[in-house]
Protein backbone atom coordinates (compact mmCIF):
# COMPACT_ATOMS: atom_id res chain seq x y z
CA UNK A 1 0.00 0.00 0.00
CA UNK A 2 1.45 3.58 -1.25
CA UNK A 3 1.94 6.42 1.03
CA UNK A 4 -0.90 8.58 0.31
CA UNK A 5 -3.27 5.94 0.71
CA UNK A 6 -2.14 4.96 3.85
CA UNK A 7 -3.26 8.43 4.72
CA UNK A 8 -6.36 7.87 3.53
CA UNK A 9 -7.16 5.11 5.96
CA UNK A 10 -6.02 7.03 9.00
CA UNK A 11 -8.17 9.92 7.76
CA UNK A 12 -11.09 7.64 8.09
CA UNK A 13 -10.29 6.23 11.63
CA UNK A 14 -9.39 9.98 12.75
CA UNK A 15 -13.11 11.80 13.24
CA UNK A 16 -13.73 8.58 16.05
CA UNK A 17 -10.19 8.74 17.60
CA UNK A 18 -10.16 12.64 18.01
CA UNK A 19 -13.93 12.51 19.41
CA UNK A 20 -12.74 9.51 21.98
CA UNK A 21 -9.29 11.38 23.25
CA UNK A 22 -11.24 15.00 23.47
CA UNK A 23 -14.65 14.28 25.05
CA UNK A 24 -14.06 10.93 26.40
CA UNK A 25 -9.97 10.23 27.18
CA UNK A 26 -9.70 13.83 28.47
CA UNK A 27 -12.33 13.91 30.99
CA UNK A 28 -11.18 10.51 32.78
CA UNK A 29 -7.82 11.91 32.71
CA UNK A 30 -9.58 14.68 34.88
CA UNK A 31 -11.23 12.62 36.89
CA UNK A 32 -7.85 11.24 37.68
CA UNK A 33 -6.20 14.44 38.36
CA UNK A 34 -8.97 15.93 40.65
CA UNK A 35 -8.46 12.33 42.88
CA UNK A 36 -4.86 14.09 43.44
CA UNK A 37 -5.16 17.67 43.49
CA UNK A 38 -8.88 18.15 45.17
CA UNK A 39 -8.61 19.95 47.72
CA UNK A 40 -4.71 19.95 47.55
CA UNK A 41 -1.92 18.00 45.88
CA UNK A 42 -1.19 14.62 47.22
CA UNK A 43 -2.71 11.33 47.92
CA UNK A 44 -4.72 12.82 51.08
CA UNK A 45 -7.75 11.83 49.50
CA UNK A 46 -6.83 7.93 49.10
CA UNK A 47 -5.56 8.07 52.56
CA UNK A 48 -9.48 7.65 53.12
CA UNK A 49 -9.60 4.04 51.41
CA UNK A 50 -7.18 2.94 54.59
CA UNK A 51 -8.50 5.11 57.33
CA UNK A 52 -12.54 5.63 57.06
CA UNK A 53 -14.24 2.44 58.17
CA UNK A 54 -17.79 3.51 56.22
CA UNK A 55 -15.39 3.11 53.21
CA UNK A 56 -14.38 -0.05 53.98
CA UNK A 57 -17.34 -1.19 54.55
CA UNK A 58 -18.78 -0.11 51.07
CA UNK A 59 -16.12 -1.85 49.32
CA UNK A 60 -16.72 -4.73 51.48
CA UNK A 61 -20.49 -4.43 50.57
CA UNK A 62 -19.57 -4.19 46.75
CA UNK A 63 -17.09 -7.15 47.07
CA UNK A 64 -19.32 -9.72 48.74
CA UNK A 65 -22.26 -9.10 46.43
CA UNK A 66 -20.07 -9.55 43.44
CA UNK A 67 -18.44 -12.75 44.80
CA UNK A 68 -21.87 -14.37 45.43
CA UNK A 69 -23.63 -12.59 42.29
CA UNK A 70 -20.73 -14.23 39.97
CA UNK A 71 -20.59 -17.07 41.39
CA UNK A 72 -24.46 -18.23 40.71
CA UNK A 73 -24.53 -16.32 37.88
CA UNK A 74 -21.30 -18.65 36.65
CA UNK A 75 -23.35 -21.71 38.10
CA UNK A 76 -26.72 -20.93 36.40
CA UNK A 77 -25.48 -20.30 33.22
CA UNK A 78 -23.30 -23.20 32.90
CA UNK A 79 -26.41 -25.16 33.31
CA UNK A 80 -28.60 -23.71 30.57
CA UNK A 81 -25.24 -23.90 28.03
CA UNK A 82 -24.48 -27.11 28.92
CA UNK A 83 -28.63 -28.35 28.27
CA UNK A 84 -28.61 -26.12 24.93
CA UNK A 85 -25.50 -28.29 24.49
CA UNK A 86 -27.77 -31.73 24.70
CA UNK A 87 -30.99 -30.72 23.12
CA UNK A 88 -32.14 -30.96 20.07
CA UNK A 89 -32.32 -28.23 17.23
CA UNK A 90 -36.18 -26.82 18.17
CA UNK A 91 -35.60 -26.51 21.90
CA UNK A 92 -32.13 -24.82 21.67
CA UNK A 93 -33.91 -22.43 19.97
CA UNK A 94 -36.31 -21.26 22.37
CA UNK A 95 -33.22 -21.59 25.52
CA UNK A 96 -31.21 -19.29 23.09
CA UNK A 97 -34.27 -16.78 22.26
CA UNK A 98 -35.22 -16.45 26.20
CA UNK A 99 -31.51 -15.51 26.83
CA UNK A 100 -31.47 -13.34 23.87
CA UNK A 101 -34.38 -11.47 25.14
CA UNK A 102 -33.29 -11.23 28.45
CA UNK A 103 -29.86 -9.68 27.62
CA UNK A 104 -31.94 -7.03 24.97
CA UNK A 105 -34.53 -6.03 27.72
CA UNK A 106 -33.83 -2.70 29.33
CA UNK A 107 -32.61 -3.22 32.78
CA UNK A 108 -34.68 -0.32 33.88
CA UNK A 109 -37.81 -2.59 32.61
CA UNK A 110 -36.16 -5.60 34.36
CA UNK A 111 -34.94 -3.79 37.89
CA UNK A 112 -39.01 -2.52 37.89
CA UNK A 113 -40.47 -5.75 37.84
CA UNK A 114 -37.94 -7.28 40.37
CA UNK A 115 -39.27 -4.38 42.58
CA UNK A 116 -42.83 -4.99 41.89
CA UNK A 117 -42.04 -8.84 42.30
CA UNK A 118 -40.06 -8.56 45.40
CA UNK A 119 -41.50 -5.95 47.62
CA UNK A 120 -43.34 -6.32 50.80
CA UNK A 121 -46.74 -6.33 49.43
CA UNK A 122 -45.48 -7.39 45.82
CA UNK A 123 -46.65 -10.90 44.15
CA UNK A 124 -44.12 -13.26 45.38
CA UNK A 125 -45.10 -12.25 49.10
CA UNK A 126 -48.67 -12.21 48.29
CA UNK A 127 -48.79 -15.09 46.70
CA UNK A 128 -46.80 -17.37 48.88
CA UNK A 129 -49.12 -16.08 52.20
CA UNK A 130 -52.21 -16.83 49.81
CA UNK A 131 -50.89 -20.62 49.88
CA UNK A 132 -50.07 -20.65 53.67
CA UNK A 133 -46.24 -21.32 53.25
CA UNK A 134 -45.65 -18.16 55.05
CA UNK A 135 -47.43 -16.08 57.49
CA UNK A 136 -45.29 -12.40 57.87
CA UNK A 137 -43.98 -11.09 54.24
CA UNK A 138 -40.32 -11.54 53.36
CA UNK A 139 -38.38 -8.82 53.31
CA UNK A 140 -36.94 -9.78 49.49
CA UNK A 141 -36.21 -6.08 48.39
CA UNK A 142 -34.02 -2.99 50.02
CA UNK A 143 -31.46 -5.98 51.28
CA UNK A 144 -29.24 -7.98 49.92
CA UNK A 145 -30.98 -10.62 48.75
CA UNK A 146 -33.12 -8.46 45.95
CA UNK A 147 -29.95 -6.78 44.88
CA UNK A 148 -28.20 -10.02 44.33
CA UNK A 149 -31.37 -11.41 42.79
CA UNK A 150 -31.89 -8.47 40.47
CA UNK A 151 -28.32 -8.47 39.12
CA UNK A 152 -28.22 -12.43 38.63
CA UNK A 153 -31.08 -11.66 36.80
CA UNK A 154 -29.15 -8.65 34.42
CA UNK A 155 -25.75 -11.00 34.72
CA UNK A 156 -27.19 -14.20 33.45
CA UNK A 157 -26.92 -13.68 29.56
CA UNK A 158 -23.60 -13.04 30.21
CA UNK A 159 -22.41 -16.02 31.45
CA UNK A 160 -24.46 -18.00 29.13
CA UNK A 161 -23.40 -16.75 25.89
CA UNK A 162 -19.67 -17.20 26.19
CA UNK A 163 -19.96 -20.57 28.07
CA UNK A 164 -22.22 -21.64 25.29
CA UNK A 165 -19.90 -20.38 22.42
CA UNK A 166 -17.19 -22.09 23.81
CA UNK A 167 -19.13 -25.65 24.23
CA UNK A 168 -20.20 -25.62 20.82
CA UNK A 169 -16.04 -25.80 20.10
CA UNK A 170 -15.53 -28.81 22.19
CA UNK A 171 -15.48 -32.33 20.44
CA UNK A 172 -18.65 -34.45 21.31
CA UNK A 173 -16.36 -37.93 20.27
CA UNK A 174 -13.82 -37.01 23.38
CA UNK A 175 -16.80 -38.02 25.95
CA UNK A 176 -17.93 -41.13 23.91
CA UNK A 177 -14.08 -42.38 24.16
CA UNK A 178 -13.81 -41.72 27.92
CA UNK A 179 -17.41 -43.33 28.60
CA UNK A 180 -15.92 -46.46 26.25
CA UNK A 181 -12.87 -46.86 28.11
CA UNK A 182 -15.09 -47.03 31.21
CA UNK A 183 -15.43 -43.95 32.54
CA UNK A 184 -18.60 -43.46 34.38
CA UNK A 185 -20.85 -40.27 33.44
CA UNK A 186 -20.09 -37.84 36.14
CA UNK A 187 -16.41 -38.74 35.79
CA UNK A 188 -16.37 -38.15 32.13
CA UNK A 189 -17.95 -34.07 32.92
CA UNK A 190 -15.11 -33.89 35.61
CA UNK A 191 -12.13 -35.06 34.14
CA UNK A 192 -13.19 -34.22 30.20
CA UNK A 193 -16.11 -31.87 29.57
CA UNK A 194 -15.44 -29.52 33.06
CA UNK A 195 -11.20 -29.01 32.05
CA UNK A 196 -12.58 -28.46 28.48
CA UNK A 197 -15.23 -25.74 28.92
CA UNK A 198 -13.05 -23.82 31.41
CA UNK A 199 -12.27 -21.03 28.72
CA UNK A 200 -15.69 -20.58 28.36
CA UNK A 201 -16.18 -20.07 32.51
CA UNK A 202 -13.31 -17.92 32.87
CA UNK A 203 -14.83 -15.51 30.07
CA UNK A 204 -18.24 -15.45 31.75
CA UNK A 205 -16.21 -14.74 35.43
CA UNK A 206 -14.01 -11.93 34.13
CA UNK A 207 -17.86 -9.89 32.08
CA UNK A 208 -19.92 -11.00 35.26
CA UNK A 209 -17.51 -9.73 37.83
CA UNK A 210 -16.13 -7.09 35.98
CA UNK A 211 -19.81 -5.38 34.97
CA UNK A 212 -20.75 -6.19 38.58
CA UNK A 213 -18.32 -4.55 40.72
CA UNK A 214 -19.27 -0.74 38.71
CA UNK A 215 -22.99 -1.62 38.24
CA UNK A 216 -25.34 1.12 38.73
CA UNK A 217 -28.86 0.69 38.15
CA UNK A 218 -29.85 -2.17 39.76
CA UNK A 219 -28.30 -2.28 42.98
CA UNK A 220 -29.66 1.37 43.83
CA UNK A 221 -33.01 0.10 42.90
CA UNK A 222 -33.53 -2.77 44.49
CA UNK A 223 -30.91 -1.73 47.11
CA UNK A 224 -33.45 0.63 47.86
CA UNK A 225 -30.18 3.03 49.72
CA UNK A 226 -29.65 0.96 52.09
CA UNK A 227 -27.17 -1.26 50.39
CA UNK A 228 -24.87 0.72 49.15
CA UNK A 229 -22.46 -0.06 46.74
CA UNK A 230 -19.57 1.67 45.24
CA UNK A 231 -21.11 3.06 42.79
CA UNK A 232 -24.00 4.20 44.91
CA UNK A 233 -21.57 6.01 47.31
CA UNK A 234 -19.76 7.65 44.30
CA UNK A 235 -23.25 9.27 43.31
CA UNK A 236 -23.72 10.54 47.57
CA UNK A 237 -20.13 12.09 47.94
CA UNK A 238 -20.50 13.52 44.55
CA UNK A 239 -24.36 14.83 44.75
CA UNK A 240 -25.20 15.10 48.48
CA UNK A 241 -22.08 16.32 50.16
CA UNK A 242 -20.07 17.48 46.48
CA UNK A 243 -17.29 16.35 47.62
CA UNK A 244 -15.08 16.18 44.11
CA UNK A 245 -12.04 14.95 45.95
CA UNK A 246 -13.92 11.82 47.64
CA UNK A 247 -16.07 11.31 44.56
CA UNK A 248 -13.23 11.32 41.90
CA UNK A 249 -10.94 9.45 44.18
CA UNK A 250 -13.21 6.40 44.31
CA UNK A 251 -13.91 6.58 40.76
CA UNK A 252 -10.61 6.35 40.11
CA UNK A 253 -10.32 3.11 42.67
CA UNK A 254 -13.24 1.88 40.85
CA UNK A 255 -11.91 2.24 37.78
CA UNK A 256 -8.34 0.17 39.18
CA UNK A 257 -10.44 -2.38 40.65
CA UNK A 258 -11.63 -3.25 37.60
CA UNK A 259 -8.22 -2.89 35.60
CA UNK A 260 -6.57 -4.77 37.85
CA UNK A 261 -9.06 -7.73 37.51
CA UNK A 262 -8.78 -7.83 34.05
CA UNK A 263 -4.94 -7.74 34.39
CA UNK A 264 -5.35 -10.45 36.57
CA UNK A 265 -7.17 -12.83 34.38
CA UNK A 266 -5.58 -11.21 30.62
CA UNK A 267 -2.77 -14.17 32.26
CA UNK A 268 -5.15 -16.85 31.57
CA UNK A 269 -7.34 -15.89 28.43
CA UNK A 270 -7.49 -13.84 25.60
CA UNK A 271 -9.55 -10.69 26.90
CA UNK A 272 -10.21 -9.32 23.53
CA UNK A 273 -11.76 -12.53 22.81
CA UNK A 274 -13.82 -12.45 25.99
CA UNK A 275 -15.16 -8.61 24.82
CA UNK A 276 -16.31 -10.14 21.71
CA UNK A 277 -13.79 -8.29 20.06
CA UNK A 278 -11.89 -10.76 17.61
CA UNK B 1 -31.15 -49.24 26.33
CA UNK B 2 -29.21 -46.03 27.79
CA UNK B 3 -27.68 -45.82 30.99
CA UNK B 4 -29.79 -44.30 33.70
CA UNK B 5 -27.15 -42.17 35.09
CA UNK B 6 -26.90 -40.83 31.55
CA UNK B 7 -30.88 -40.43 31.90
CA UNK B 8 -30.69 -39.02 35.53
CA UNK B 9 -28.20 -36.42 34.44
CA UNK B 10 -30.06 -35.17 31.58
CA UNK B 11 -33.08 -34.51 33.50
CA UNK B 12 -31.43 -32.67 36.28
CA UNK B 13 -29.58 -30.63 34.07
CA UNK B 14 -32.81 -29.88 32.03
CA UNK B 15 -34.75 -29.27 34.82
CA UNK B 16 -32.30 -26.80 36.14
CA UNK B 17 -31.78 -25.03 33.02
CA UNK B 18 -35.69 -24.30 32.56
CA UNK B 19 -35.56 -23.10 35.69
CA UNK B 20 -33.12 -20.63 35.26
CA UNK B 21 -34.97 -19.43 32.04
CA UNK B 22 -38.25 -19.21 33.81
CA UNK B 23 -36.38 -17.08 36.43
CA UNK B 24 -34.97 -15.26 32.99
CA UNK B 25 -38.13 -14.69 31.36
CA UNK B 26 -40.18 -14.02 35.23
CA UNK B 27 -40.26 -10.62 35.10
CA UNK B 28 -41.21 -9.77 31.66
CA UNK B 29 -44.06 -12.55 31.88
CA UNK B 30 -45.66 -10.21 35.20
CA UNK B 31 -45.36 -6.97 33.51
CA UNK B 32 -47.54 -7.40 31.00
CA UNK B 33 -50.52 -8.48 32.28
CA UNK B 34 -49.99 -5.84 35.43
CA UNK B 35 -50.05 -3.35 32.79
CA UNK B 36 -54.01 -4.34 31.23
CA UNK B 37 -54.58 -4.23 35.09
CA UNK B 38 -58.04 -2.40 36.40
CA UNK B 39 -56.41 -1.53 39.38
CA UNK B 40 -55.41 2.08 40.49
CA UNK B 41 -52.27 0.70 41.45
CA UNK B 42 -49.52 -1.83 40.67
CA UNK B 43 -51.77 -5.84 40.81
CA UNK B 44 -53.14 -8.25 38.50
CA UNK B 45 -56.05 -7.76 36.77
CA UNK B 46 -58.99 -8.22 39.43
CA UNK B 47 -62.23 -8.23 37.11
CA UNK B 48 -61.79 -6.71 33.65
CA UNK B 49 -58.76 -5.87 31.57
CA UNK B 50 -58.19 -2.74 30.98
CA UNK B 51 -56.19 -0.50 29.13
CA UNK B 52 -56.23 2.61 31.19
CA UNK B 53 -52.41 2.59 32.04
CA UNK B 54 -51.99 2.66 28.34
CA UNK B 55 -54.44 6.01 28.33
CA UNK B 56 -52.84 7.53 30.85
CA UNK B 57 -49.62 7.05 29.22
CA UNK B 58 -50.41 8.47 25.50
CA UNK B 59 -52.57 11.33 27.33
CA UNK B 60 -49.86 12.68 29.33
CA UNK B 61 -47.25 14.89 28.15
CA UNK B 62 -44.43 14.09 30.12
CA UNK B 63 -44.45 10.38 29.32
CA UNK B 64 -44.95 11.74 25.75
CA UNK B 65 -41.99 13.94 25.86
CA UNK B 66 -40.16 12.09 27.26
CA UNK B 67 -40.15 9.20 24.61
CA UNK B 68 -39.86 11.90 21.81
CA UNK B 69 -36.59 13.17 23.66
CA UNK B 70 -35.43 9.48 24.04
CA UNK B 71 -36.21 9.09 20.03
CA UNK B 72 -34.61 12.32 18.70
CA UNK B 73 -31.24 11.10 21.46
CA UNK B 74 -30.89 7.49 20.60
CA UNK B 75 -31.61 7.96 16.91
CA UNK B 76 -28.70 10.91 16.51
CA UNK B 77 -26.37 9.24 18.60
CA UNK B 78 -27.01 5.87 16.94
CA UNK B 79 -26.31 7.75 13.12
CA UNK B 80 -23.48 9.24 14.50
CA UNK B 81 -22.02 6.54 16.08
CA UNK B 82 -22.53 3.97 13.19
CA UNK B 83 -20.72 6.04 10.63
CA UNK B 84 -17.83 7.25 12.92
CA UNK B 85 -17.45 3.50 13.97
CA UNK B 86 -17.71 1.83 10.69
CA UNK B 87 -15.58 4.40 8.80
CA UNK B 88 -12.82 3.68 11.78
CA UNK B 89 -12.76 -0.15 11.97
CA UNK B 90 -13.04 -0.23 8.21
CA UNK B 91 -9.38 2.11 8.29
CA UNK B 92 -8.25 -0.05 11.19
CA UNK B 93 -9.09 -3.27 8.93
CA UNK B 94 -7.69 -1.83 5.70
CA UNK B 95 -4.15 -0.53 7.24
CA UNK B 96 -4.31 -4.28 9.56
CA UNK B 97 -0.80 -2.94 10.92
CA UNK B 98 -0.25 -3.19 15.03
CA UNK B 99 -0.84 0.36 15.13
CA UNK B 100 -4.12 0.62 13.52
CA UNK B 101 -4.80 -2.63 15.67
CA UNK B 102 -4.35 -0.83 19.17
CA UNK B 103 -6.31 1.84 17.50
CA UNK B 104 -9.33 -0.27 17.34
CA UNK B 105 -8.71 -1.67 20.89
CA UNK B 106 -8.52 2.04 21.88
CA UNK B 107 -11.46 2.32 20.67
CA UNK B 108 -12.95 -0.80 22.92
CA UNK B 109 -11.94 1.27 26.32
CA UNK B 110 -15.95 2.29 26.79
CA UNK B 111 -17.25 -0.96 27.78
CA UNK B 112 -14.98 -1.32 30.81
CA UNK B 113 -14.90 1.82 32.12
CA UNK B 114 -17.58 1.23 35.35
CA UNK B 115 -20.87 3.58 34.17
CA UNK B 116 -20.92 5.72 36.98
CA UNK B 117 -17.26 6.80 36.12
CA UNK B 118 -18.07 7.75 32.49
CA UNK B 119 -20.57 9.90 34.02
CA UNK B 120 -18.84 11.34 36.73
CA UNK B 121 -16.42 12.33 33.64
CA UNK B 122 -18.68 13.19 31.78
CA UNK B 123 -19.96 15.91 34.01
CA UNK B 124 -17.45 17.45 35.04
CA UNK B 125 -16.15 18.49 31.42
CA UNK B 126 -19.80 19.07 30.02
CA UNK B 127 -19.71 21.76 32.86
CA UNK B 128 -16.75 23.37 31.42
CA UNK B 129 -17.91 23.07 27.92
CA UNK B 130 -21.22 24.85 28.58
CA UNK B 131 -23.20 21.42 27.06
CA UNK B 132 -24.82 20.49 30.55
CA UNK B 133 -28.98 19.11 30.03
CA UNK B 134 -28.53 19.91 26.24
CA UNK B 135 -28.97 17.29 23.11
CA UNK B 136 -25.43 18.15 21.71
CA UNK B 137 -24.69 17.13 25.28
CA UNK B 138 -26.37 13.74 25.93
CA UNK B 139 -26.21 12.65 22.01
CA UNK B 140 -22.34 12.72 22.28
CA UNK B 141 -21.82 10.83 25.25
CA UNK B 142 -24.33 8.44 24.21
CA UNK B 143 -22.12 8.38 20.73
CA UNK B 144 -19.25 7.49 22.85
CA UNK B 145 -20.09 4.49 24.52
CA UNK B 146 -22.45 3.07 21.40
CA UNK B 147 -19.13 3.36 18.97
CA UNK B 148 -17.32 0.13 20.52
CA UNK B 149 -20.72 -2.09 19.69
CA UNK B 150 -20.78 -0.93 16.29
CA UNK B 151 -16.90 -1.38 16.48
CA UNK B 152 -17.44 -5.17 17.22
CA UNK B 153 -20.26 -5.97 15.01
CA UNK B 154 -18.82 -4.04 12.09
CA UNK B 155 -15.34 -6.42 12.65
CA UNK B 156 -17.01 -9.79 12.86
CA UNK B 157 -18.76 -8.69 8.98
CA UNK B 158 -15.43 -7.39 8.40
CA UNK B 159 -13.27 -10.47 9.18
CA UNK B 160 -15.68 -12.52 6.61
CA UNK B 161 -15.45 -10.00 3.52
CA UNK B 162 -12.21 -11.13 0.97
CA UNK B 163 -10.03 -7.77 0.76
CA UNK B 164 -9.28 -9.13 -2.67
CA UNK B 165 -12.79 -7.63 -3.44
CA UNK B 166 -11.30 -3.92 -2.30
CA UNK B 167 -8.44 -4.76 -4.66
CA UNK B 168 -10.03 -5.49 -7.53
CA UNK B 169 -12.21 -2.50 -7.25
CA UNK B 170 -9.55 0.24 -6.61
CA UNK B 171 -7.53 -1.12 -9.44
CA UNK B 172 -10.67 -0.99 -11.66
CA UNK B 173 -10.14 2.82 -10.72
CA UNK B 174 -12.49 3.38 -8.16
CA UNK B 175 -11.63 6.13 -5.61
CA UNK B 176 -11.13 5.41 -1.49
CA UNK B 177 -14.60 6.62 -0.70
CA UNK B 178 -16.30 4.51 -3.82
CA UNK B 179 -14.71 1.55 -2.92
CA UNK B 180 -15.92 1.99 0.31
CA UNK B 181 -19.32 2.74 -0.32
CA UNK B 182 -20.03 1.04 -3.30
CA UNK B 183 -18.42 -2.41 -2.60
CA UNK B 184 -17.59 -2.50 1.63
CA UNK B 185 -20.35 -1.19 2.96
CA UNK B 186 -23.26 -2.89 0.98
CA UNK B 187 -21.17 -6.49 1.53
CA UNK B 188 -20.90 -5.72 5.82
CA UNK B 189 -24.43 -4.37 5.76
CA UNK B 190 -25.84 -6.84 8.47
CA UNK B 191 -22.65 -6.01 10.24
CA UNK B 192 -23.74 -2.73 10.31
CA UNK B 193 -27.62 -3.14 10.90
CA UNK B 194 -26.95 -5.09 13.76
CA UNK B 195 -23.99 -2.63 15.41
CA UNK B 196 -27.26 0.34 14.80
CA UNK B 197 -29.52 -1.76 16.84
CA UNK B 198 -26.73 -2.17 19.52
CA UNK B 199 -26.49 1.25 19.49
CA UNK B 200 -30.20 2.60 19.54
CA UNK B 201 -30.87 0.02 22.34
CA UNK B 202 -27.81 1.45 24.22
CA UNK B 203 -28.75 4.91 24.07
CA UNK B 204 -32.81 4.48 24.23
CA UNK B 205 -31.85 2.62 27.52
CA UNK B 206 -29.17 4.33 28.98
CA UNK B 207 -29.99 5.90 32.84
CA UNK B 208 -26.80 6.78 34.59
CA UNK B 209 -24.95 9.61 32.63
CA UNK B 210 -28.06 10.81 31.57
CA UNK B 211 -29.03 11.35 35.74
CA UNK B 212 -25.97 13.42 35.66
CA UNK B 213 -25.79 15.20 32.56
CA UNK B 214 -29.31 16.36 32.27
CA UNK B 215 -31.51 18.22 34.83
CA UNK B 216 -34.79 19.90 33.08
CA UNK B 217 -34.44 21.08 29.66
CA UNK B 218 -33.59 17.45 28.37
CA UNK B 219 -35.89 14.26 29.44
CA UNK B 220 -35.56 10.78 28.56
CA UNK B 221 -37.92 8.30 28.93
CA UNK B 222 -35.25 5.98 31.21
CA UNK B 223 -35.21 9.14 33.47
CA UNK B 224 -39.43 9.66 33.50
CA UNK B 225 -39.09 5.24 34.63
CA UNK B 226 -36.43 5.89 37.10
CA UNK B 227 -38.69 8.96 38.68
CA UNK B 228 -41.69 6.47 38.90
CA UNK B 229 -39.63 3.75 40.66
CA UNK B 230 -38.29 6.36 42.94
CA UNK B 231 -41.40 7.63 44.58
CA UNK B 232 -44.32 5.69 43.91
CA UNK B 233 -44.93 2.82 41.69
CA UNK B 234 -47.65 3.89 39.14
CA UNK B 235 -49.24 1.97 36.98
CA UNK B 236 -48.16 3.78 34.11
CA UNK B 237 -44.69 2.51 34.24
CA UNK B 238 -46.62 -0.98 33.93
CA UNK B 239 -47.57 -0.41 30.71
CA UNK B 240 -44.45 1.59 29.27
CA UNK B 241 -42.35 -1.44 30.20
CA UNK B 242 -44.90 -3.93 28.07
CA UNK B 243 -44.21 -1.24 25.37
CA UNK B 244 -40.43 -1.79 25.28
CA UNK B 245 -40.68 -5.68 26.06
CA UNK B 246 -42.71 -5.49 22.83
CA UNK B 247 -39.92 -3.22 21.19
CA UNK B 248 -37.11 -5.48 22.27
CA UNK B 249 -38.78 -8.55 20.80
CA UNK B 250 -39.05 -6.67 17.51
CA UNK B 251 -35.74 -5.92 17.62
CA UNK B 252 -34.43 -9.17 18.27
CA UNK B 253 -36.41 -11.00 15.76
CA UNK B 254 -34.80 -8.05 13.32
CA UNK B 255 -30.98 -8.84 14.60
CA UNK B 256 -31.68 -12.57 14.69
CA UNK B 257 -33.62 -12.36 10.74
CA UNK B 258 -30.50 -10.53 9.49
CA UNK B 259 -27.72 -12.85 10.83
CA UNK B 260 -30.19 -15.91 9.31
CA UNK B 261 -29.96 -13.88 6.14
CA UNK B 262 -26.08 -13.20 6.28
CA UNK B 263 -25.76 -17.07 7.23
CA UNK B 264 -27.65 -18.28 3.98
CA UNK B 265 -25.69 -16.05 1.78
CA UNK B 266 -22.35 -17.54 3.34
CA UNK B 267 -23.75 -21.12 3.52
CA UNK B 268 -21.43 -21.88 0.27
CA UNK B 269 -19.45 -23.72 2.04
CA UNK B 270 -17.64 -20.49 4.65
CA UNK B 271 -18.13 -21.26 8.31
CA UNK B 272 -19.40 -18.18 10.11
CA UNK B 273 -20.02 -17.61 13.66
CA UNK B 274 -20.69 -14.37 14.03
CA UNK B 275 -21.12 -12.05 17.52
CA UNK B 276 -22.82 -14.41 20.36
Amino acid sequence: MNLSLRWRYWLLIAPAVLLMLVFYIFPLTQVLWLSVTEPTFGLDNYRELIERPLIHRIWWTTIRICVVTTAITVVAGYAVAYAMRLVGEQQRTWMLFCVLLTFWLSVLVRAFAWVMLLRTEGMINVGLMEIGLIEQPIRLVRNEIGVVIGMVHFMLPLAVLPIYSNMTGIDQRLMSAARGLGASPFTTFREIYLPLSKPGIIAAVILVFVFSLGFFITPAILGGGRIVMISEYIRVSFEETLRWGQATMLASSLLFAVMLTLAIFARFVDLKKVFGAR
Amino acid sequence: MKDPRVIFGRCLVLGLAWTVLAFMVLPMVIVVPVSFTDQYFLSLPKEDLSLQHYQAFFEKEIWLDATLDSVIIATSATLLAVILGTLCTIGCWRLATNLAEATRTFLLVPIIVPTIVQALALYRFWIDLDIIDTYVGTILAHTLVAIPYVVITVSASLANFDVRLEQAARNLGASTLQTIRMVIVPSIRPGILSGALFAFTISFDEIVMVLFITSRNVYTLPKRIWDGIQDHLDPTIASVATMLIALTLALLLTDLWIRQRRRSRLSSGRSDRGQP
